[in-house]
């Protein structure tokens, strides 16, 4: 049943030879301004067999996906498609040659139902117009293939993530597809859901179709790929076939033997408890717990890292703490006293601040200048009665440019023409100069260059050294162990494992992931 | 891309540097379609170009502008507010009804309040429906623009209902009753200048220091650039949301004192559709919608180019359909003019804080 359903929804017609090359980047390159997300990479992708991309955040995988998909085009290197050379123009270029991406980042209409949201762009047309019996019916088709109980008319905002996600790939299955590239498939899944994702898997691979498979869970991608391949820094660094390696073959090439941003700052002691999260429980918008009673404390002086994958709810742990999101369970000690009431700018004024993930949706102001986003957060302490004194903001925007070393046209240069990293310093920078007493960064290396997260991190031991007290909340494990006094490992809403500064990366990692070492 | 943000960013700074001539120049588009409608008058009547004119033409502006200062500050916020034609209606017949006194059926007499009174409750009126304004927005999420269309039917409503579409005349007071003054603030001169002007003119400056430097201005241009960021600095947003209606309200009440003491009477029809001509005015100003992005100074430009241009298209005889039909096009024109000068600007310009302002005020 499954079988026939799905051959006649797509996937490749005709004989093939398992495991021949349909789709090859030769030496490719991309570059963003100076940053070199690829620098010249080799990768095959082959007929009825899954090949798994590893590599760490900004290793340059969803790069290479986006390239193969026609989303962004290469700097250099070519693209070879059944052993001839092409050039995507566009994506649906990229689709109408049968190749098409289940996108990291959900890209589904909300308002629009399932059966739309699947067949959008690609309406099937009958003598009335849009032929929505026949859409309806296909989507309840794929709806039985992915064993997932959802009525076509259903609007995409009314499912939750896991189910959104189905959806995605639903839509991506619909497409006659030879090549399908599934870029984090299985992030927001159960895992009843990645149990039958894979059984389409398995059926997509019976019938030619080529797979290609991005994810962090390590152990998952092992149990479903015919091939891995190791991204670092935007290179190759390994390749081999599924029954050669191990978990253990993947991490170590992934994380690299000589790669260091330093080590946590020692020499001095810490201080006081300074922040205590005591039990805290954050609702999402049905109710379920983002974070499940979760407590931990921060001394002052101590950086403590939160490592933990996508969705793991750090996010939304580290907003509760600050004031953005309720809690509906547990209570916020600042230095002793119960914050949990508090507004955000009250507790900014007791000295707990956050750097928020999305720099650009939370952290800056675009239509103000760079001096202007920096003083933001710490207007009262430069107004006198009524008005602002210049002389003092003034003050205040060349000690948070020189602190962070933030290099821009001056406090009046406009904050867009400043490049990531020191945007990323200005919303840093903007938190320190109302001189916190703890600070919680969330992803603040996101997408900014090597160089900008060193600087990042001395301004972070510096803090430290001062007293400041430090959560660092990321994905990256080298971070972590570049940065941290103590590894506190976020799982599902919860701590799962806590480490000291010298433990082995295998281990860190481990201890995020699905099932291992439980 | 860059050189295109940077030189809205500067325009759309609010002015740090005062009231100077050069930076003026620069901001351009406004100020130039003012000279420009004055040139073009001036040529076309001998008796557009003259002081008395001006004045004239300017008490005239100074019920839109002082509209327009509240919408500028409630667009900053990237909100809307289309209540103000109806709450300038409203507080007029209200200003209009205490004047006339209240009776007062327990007593069995009727109360005359003092002028300064009227003034005082008709502002607090004005604050109050700015407050249901913000208190919709910003707690009930209700969308401005919903929000401020009801608001406007009701506040019209009741003031019909007040007079039962009839009109308060007559609002000079009486000496026995001991309040007398109520027409000074639209008839009367100081120095020379009729009191609206000195009005608008107090409003217009108290609200530029008020967006340049005070913290409430800078939270205010924040939480309308980028209300999320603006929220985890710790810019109480809410409060700021609210406070823009209210403020807005209460100048919608000035320019209801301001005009029903001109015309010595007050209708419950009067502002209808004065809101659209505050909005053209803050958009001819340089102020954009999705807020963030606005000065004082920008607007009351766009009030007076509106104002002097229906009034240069009196003067020369123009037909009020046809100054209609002009009206709108300079508001289209003036907007499309800014986005031809900033789209075409490829050139990186020099730092604004590089060139000294020409022309400081003492």
């Amino acid at each position: 049943m499954t079988q026939v359903e799905l051959s006649r929804s797509g996937a490749a017609r005709g004989t093939f030879q398992l495991g021949e090359t349909v789709l090859e980047a030769r030496n490719v390159a991309k570059s963003f301004g100076a940053v070199h997300a690829l620098k010249g990479v080799n990768f095959e992708v082959r007929r009825g067999q899954v090949t798994t991309l590893f590599g760490e955040n900004g290793a340059g995988k969803s790069t290479l996906m986006k390239i193969l998909s026609g989303v962004i085009q290469p700097t250099s290197g070519e693209i070879l498609l059944d052993g001839e050379p092409v050039r995507f123009a566009s994506a649906s270029d990229a689709q109408a040659r049968g190749i098409s991406i289940i996108h990291q980042e959900l890209s589904l209409a909300p308002n629009l139902s399932v059966r739309d949201n699947i067949f959008m762009g690609r309406e099937i047309l009958g003598p009335l117009g849009v032929d929505f019996a026949e859409e309806a019916r296909q989507t309840r088709v794929l709806m039985e293939d992915l064993e997932e109980d959802i009525d076509p008319l259903t609007p995409v905002e009314e499912l939750r993530l896991g189910q959104q996600q189905i959806v995605e790939i639903a839509r991506a299955l619909s497409v006659n597809s030879r090549i399908l590239i599934m870029d984090e498939p299985t992030s927001a899944l159960s895992a009843s859901e990645v149990d039958v994702l894979f059984k389409v898997i398995r059926d997509l691979k019976a019938r030619g179709v080529a797979i290609v498979y991005i994810s962090h869970h390590l152990e998952e991608a092992l149990t479903i790929t015919d091939h891995a391949v190791v991204l670092r820094d935007g290179a190759m660094t390994a390749y081999a076939k599924r029954k050669d390696i191990d978990l253990e073959w993947i991490v170590r090439h992934m994380v690299g033997e000589n790669f260091d941003l330093g080590s946590p700052p020692t020499g001095y002691a810490m201080g006081e408890v300074a922040l205590s999260i005591e039990e805290v429980s954050v609702p999402d918008a049905s109710g379920a717990d983002l974070v499940d009673r979760l407590s931990l404390q921060v001394r002052a002086g101590e950086i403590v890292c939160l490592y933990g994958l996508m969705g793991a709810g750090r996010t939304e742990l580290l907003e509760a703490v600050a004031g953005r999101l309720a809690l509906n369970h547990g209570r916020v000690l600042m230095e002793g006293q119960d914050v949990s009431r508090l507004s955000i700018g009250e507790r900014i004024r007791r000295g707990l601040v956050l750097v928020p993930e999305d720099r650009q949706r939370d952290g800056l102001v675009q239509t103000m200048s760079v001096g202007e986003n920096l003083s933001l957060a710490s207007i009262m302490d430069f107004t006198q009665g009524l008005f602002t004194s210049r002389a003092k903001e003034r003050t205040v925007i060349e000690e948070g440019i020189r602190q962070t070393q933030i290099k821009s046209g001056g406090g009046g240069a406009p904050i867009g023409s400043l490049s990531g990293g020191n945007q990323q310093k200005v919303v840093i920078g903007k938190m320190l100069a109302t001189r916190p007493r703890v600070i919680l960064l969330d992803e603040p290396s996101r997408g900014i260059d090597v160089g900008a997260k060193a600087e990042v991190f001395r301004l972070l031991a510096e803090g430290a050294r001062r007293g400041l007290a430090v959560i660092y909340s990321t994905s990256e494990v080298n971070e972590c162990l570049s940065v941290a006094h103590r590894i506190l490992v976020m799982r599902k809403g919860r701590i799962t494992a806590e480490f000291g500064p010298d433990v082995p990366k295998e281990r860190i990692m481990a201890a995020s992931g699905e099932s291992m070492l439980h | 891309m860059t050189d295109t943000s940077q030189a809205r960013a500067r325009a759309a700074r609010p002015s740090r540097d005062g009231f100077d001539i050069g930076r003026l120049l620069l901001e351009g588009r406004a100020f130039l379609a003012l000279i420009v409608i004055i040139v073009v008058f001036s040529f076309l009547s001998p008796v557009y170009f003259s002081v008395s004119n001006f004045l004239t033409m300017s008490s005239q502006v100074a019920i839109y502008g002082l509209l327009a200062i509240g919408m500028l500050l409630v667009i900053l916020n990237g909100g809307i507010d289309l209540s103000v034609g109806s709450v300038l209606g409203l507080c007029g017949v209200v200003a209009g009804a205490l004047m006339k006194g209240v009776q007062i059926d327990a007593l069995g007499a009727i109360l005359y309040p003092p002028v300064w009174a009227v003034v005082v409750l008709t502002l607090a009126l004005g604050a109050f429906v700015g407050a249901i304004n913000g208190a919709l927005v910003a707690f009930l999420k209700v969308p401005a623009f919903v929000a401020t269309l009801g608001v406007m039917y009701v506040a019209r409503g009741v003031a019909l209902l007040m007079t039962n579409g009839l009109t308060y005349n007559g609002l000079d007071g009486d000496p026995a009753l001991g309040n007398t003054g109520f027409t000074w603030l639209g008839r009367e001169r100081l120095a020379g200048i009729p009191i609206s002007i000195v009005v608008l003119a107090v409003v217009a400056v108290v609200t530029g220091l008020l967006l340049s430097r005070t913290a409430f201005g800078r939270w205010l241009y924040s939480s309308g650039g980028n209300a999320r960021a603006a929220e985890l600095s710790g810019v109480p947003v809410k409060r700021v949301q609210i406070t823009v209606y209210m403020l807005s309200g209460i100048c919608a009440a000035i320019a209801g004192l301001v005009l029903s003491s001109r015309l010595n009477s007050a209708g419950p029809t009067a502002g209808t559709t004065y809101e659209l001509t505050a909005i053209a005015a803050v958009v001819i100003g340089g102020a954009a919608l999705t807020g963030g992005r606005g000065t004082v100074r920008g607007t009351m430009l766009g009030a007076f180019v509106i104002g002097f241009l229906s009034n240069g298209l009196v003067i020369i005889g123009v037909s009020s359909y046809w100054q209609t039909v002009f009206t709108g096009a300079v508001i289209v024109l003036a907007v499309l003019l800014n986005s031809i000068r900033y789209g075409g600007r490829t050139r990186r310009t020099a730092p604004a804080s590089a060139s000294p302002p020409p022309g400081r005020p003492a």
